[in-house]
């Protein structure tokens, strides 16, 4: 593992614990001081990913390390976007806590540099691998969005006021993170399918071939749109849609991970 | 014995009683013949009824504390069901120095479920104006609610206990913001248009809400809230249909029955597309259905379920009600005091009666027999006697308005009356 590597997980592990405290204390002080500590380690995740492009001669994004590295980075973007945006409270200690843990499955994956066999040479590759991933970080921040209306409304509803009632946002604003983490990830997913599979006709001569992949990024596609499609319809809001984008975003991962341990597939990383 | 009457207060509170119990006890709106009814109970002298959301309370007085109050406890627990044991354990009796305490802890604020937050004196008012205007006060319960009104304003003006003051009005702006966010652009139902409706409708309108709508039973009600706020009036049977463009529901009517119930709102909910809900029921008995939480995006609060809300400055508020319980001490001591010179006073008075009524008759039968004394004498004779009486009587009454007397520490009243005998019939 590279030192630079080892030493951007070390400052966003800082920064995660940083987001905790201020979580628990509410002080204003630690707030920023935890915004600055992350974006710190975002800095230093883009060295990072530069350096390693220039390193292997391609886009870092082709093995599980530099997947889910990239897939971290991502996630750091789209939540420092919604961020400059938007006010969602304590949002970061539960982003941050999302990013360390893609980080340590990032620190235990082999960061060799492979060789991309010649079918995959493409200039697609970089491209769908990384409109894919930055999908699924919009995704995985609606899931944090989702996971913190569930546990503000179970407060709410059961009016048992513990620790998150007063330490989480409105609601309002929890919801609102969903949907505009969906509307924009949502459009990237099927963008990223769209690119996947004009590569796919490039290498293999097909634009589909019902690979396990394919069928659960249709399947993480199909949830989506319902949730998009039953929020203007029939108001499929708040708790439902929080809901969903748990389960969406478990698809989602599903789609990037879980097919490839069942199964080797054209998709599968080294 | 014309000692003072003991003062009771009877009652039940959100601290001893659940507002299953509560509710049992809310007596309609009628609260004149509720008054002449409590009169009308052996024993009780003078009497006032308090009925709020979260206490109904009978103040009285009555030379004898203990069967009067059984009686009193029967009359206000007779339409509620609940037995003999049961209506002791759910209520409190509290006597003399306690009773003044209790009463002005109450219109203080401090025995509040929300310690501090306004409403009450203005219902503890409200409840006093109806039993002067039923007639059913006397001299003590006039003297001791006026005081209790003074001795709230002096700790709200001595305290910051109404600054920091939290009503359960700002209890449910509160958890609005935390379902909506923003509160601009919401619609609010008022259901029935009590004061405490009003009072939290109020609250959110300085928040920012959209439109006020009010419903009532008797439509002239709701335009007259109506028109303060700038809002609609509907009548209460359009409730259900109202519900579907309004975000929160505060519901007070006095209905003795539910007014809304699941399957009302469930049908609403798909119609609203969901979006969410929040009732609020401040009426005592409930006007919603308890059930109704379990819709999805429906939140349902009642008055207990408020309290949980307000956390903030507990510190300093419990440091500001210790400061306002030093003054309810002090004024009950100085009401103490009144007490006690009430009970010497009828003594000093009957003293003075008892020995010119002796003086007169002597005179009387004295002066006949005198025939020969001029005007001058007679005039003499007169003060002479008059003089005797004073002389006598300065050391007994200078003794009865001591300190020690008013204090409670002197000789006991009744054995002061027996060495005059003053309770003998006719002297």
């Amino acid at each position: 593992m590279s030192l630079l590597f080892l030493f951007t997980f070390a400052v966003y592990v800082l920064a995660t614990i940083s987001y905790q405290v201020y979580f628990w204390t509410q002080q204003e002080k630690i707030r920023s001081a935890s915004r600055a500590v992350f974006l710190l380690a975002m800095s230093l995740h883009t060295i990072h990913l530069v350096h390693r492009y220039f390193q292997a001669g391609r886009t870092p994004i082709t093995t599980n390390h530099e997947v889910v590295s990239f897939f971290a980075w991502s996630m750091a973007v789209a939540f420092l976007t919604f961020h400059w945006r938007y006010q969602v409270k304590n949002l970061g200690a539960f982003a941050s806590l999302a990013i360390t843990g893609l980080m340590t499955i990032a620190l235990f994956s082999s960061p060799e540099i492979k060789p991309l066999p010649p079918a995959l040479q493409s200039a697609w590759l970089p491209l769908h691998a990384s409109i894919a991933l930055m999908a699924n970080a919009f995704l995985a921040l609606a899931f944090c969005g989702g996971i913190m209306y569930l546990l503000q409304e179970r407060e709410i509803k059961k009016r048992r006021f513990g620790i998150f009632y007063h330490r989480l946002p409105s609601l309002e604003a929890l919801d609102k993170l969903n949907q505009h983490c969906i509307a924009v990830g949502f459009p990237l997913l099927t963008l990223g399918i769209v690119t996947g599979s004009i590569w796919a006709k490039q290498a293999w001569g097909a634009y589909w071939q019902w690979d396990p992949k394919e069928t659960w990024s249709l399947i993480t596609w199909l949830l989506y749109a319902a949730l998009l499609h039953f929020r203007f319809t029939m108001g499929w809001r708040r708790r439902r849609a929080a809901i969903m984008a748990v389960i969406g975003f478990a698809a989602a991962l599903f789609t990037l991970w879980g097919v490839s341990l069942l199964q080797e597939g054209l998709h599968a990383f080294g | 014995m014309p000692s003072v009457d003991h003062i009771m207060v009877l009652g039940v509170n959100h601290k001893v009683a659940p507002v299953e119990v509560r509710e049992k006890l809310a007596f309609p709106q009628s609260c004149g013949s509720v008054l002449l009814e409590i009169l009308d109970i052996d024993g009780c002298r003078e009497c006032c009824f308090l009925s709020t959301c979260n206490r109904v309370e009978v103040y009285f007085t009555t030379p004898t504390p203990d069967t009067t109050a059984d009686k009193v406890r029967r009359f206000l627990f007779s339409e509620s069901g609940l037995s003999d044991a049961d209506a002791r354990r759910y209520s409190y009796l509290h006597q003399d120095r306690e009773a003044i305490v209790h009463l002005f802890r109450v219109a203080s604020s401090l025995d509040s479920m929300i310690v501090g937050e306004p409403q009450i004196l203005g219902q503890l008012k409200a409840a006093f104006r109806g039993a002067t205007e039923s007639k059913t006060t006397g001299q003590l319960l006039n003297r001791l609610f006026d005081k209790s009104f003074s001795v709230a304003k002096r700790i709200r003006t001595e305290t910051n206990i109404g600054g920091s003051a939290v009503s359960i009005s700002y209890a449910a702006v509160q958890l609005a913001k935390k379902i909506f966010g923003d509160l601009r652009g919401k619609t609010v139902l008022l259901a029935g248009a009590g004061e405490m409706a009003e009072l939290a409708a109020e609250h959110l309108v300085t928040q920012g809400i959209h439109e006020v709508v009010v419903a009532n039973r008797t439509i002239e009600r709701a335009v007259k809230l109506a028109k303060r706020f700038n809002g609609r009036a509907v009548a209460l049977t359009e409730l259900v249909e109202q519900l579907e463009y309004a975000d929160i529901l505060i519901s007070s009517t006095g209905a003795p029955d539910l007014i809304l119930r699941k399957k009302d709102v469930k049908p609403i909910m798909r119609r609203r597309m969901n979006s969410p809900l929040f009732l609020i029921d401040i009426a005592v008995p409930r006007d919603l259905d308890p059930k109704l939480n379990d819709l999805d995006n429906v939140y349902l609060y009642d008055i207990d379920n408020l309290k949980d809300v307000v956390e903030v400055n507990k510190a300093e508020r419990e440091k500001e009600a210790a400061k306002a319980e030093r003054i309810v001490a002090e004024e009950t001591i100085k009401f103490l005091h009144w007490l006690d010179s009430m009970a010497v006073a009828p003594t000093i008075r009957d003293l003075q009666k008892k020995a010119h009524a002796i003086r007169q008759a002597e005179l009387e039968r004295t002066l006949p027999r005198l025939q020969n004394l001029s005007t001058k004498e007679r005039k003499a004779v007169e003060a002479m006697t008059n003089a005797l009486v004073s002389k006598l009587l300065a050391a007994p009454i200078q003794y009865l308005k001591s300190d020690e007397m008013l204090q409670g520490k002197g000789a006991p009243l009744d054995a002061i009356r027996k060495v005059f005998g003053l309770d003998e019939g006719g002297g």
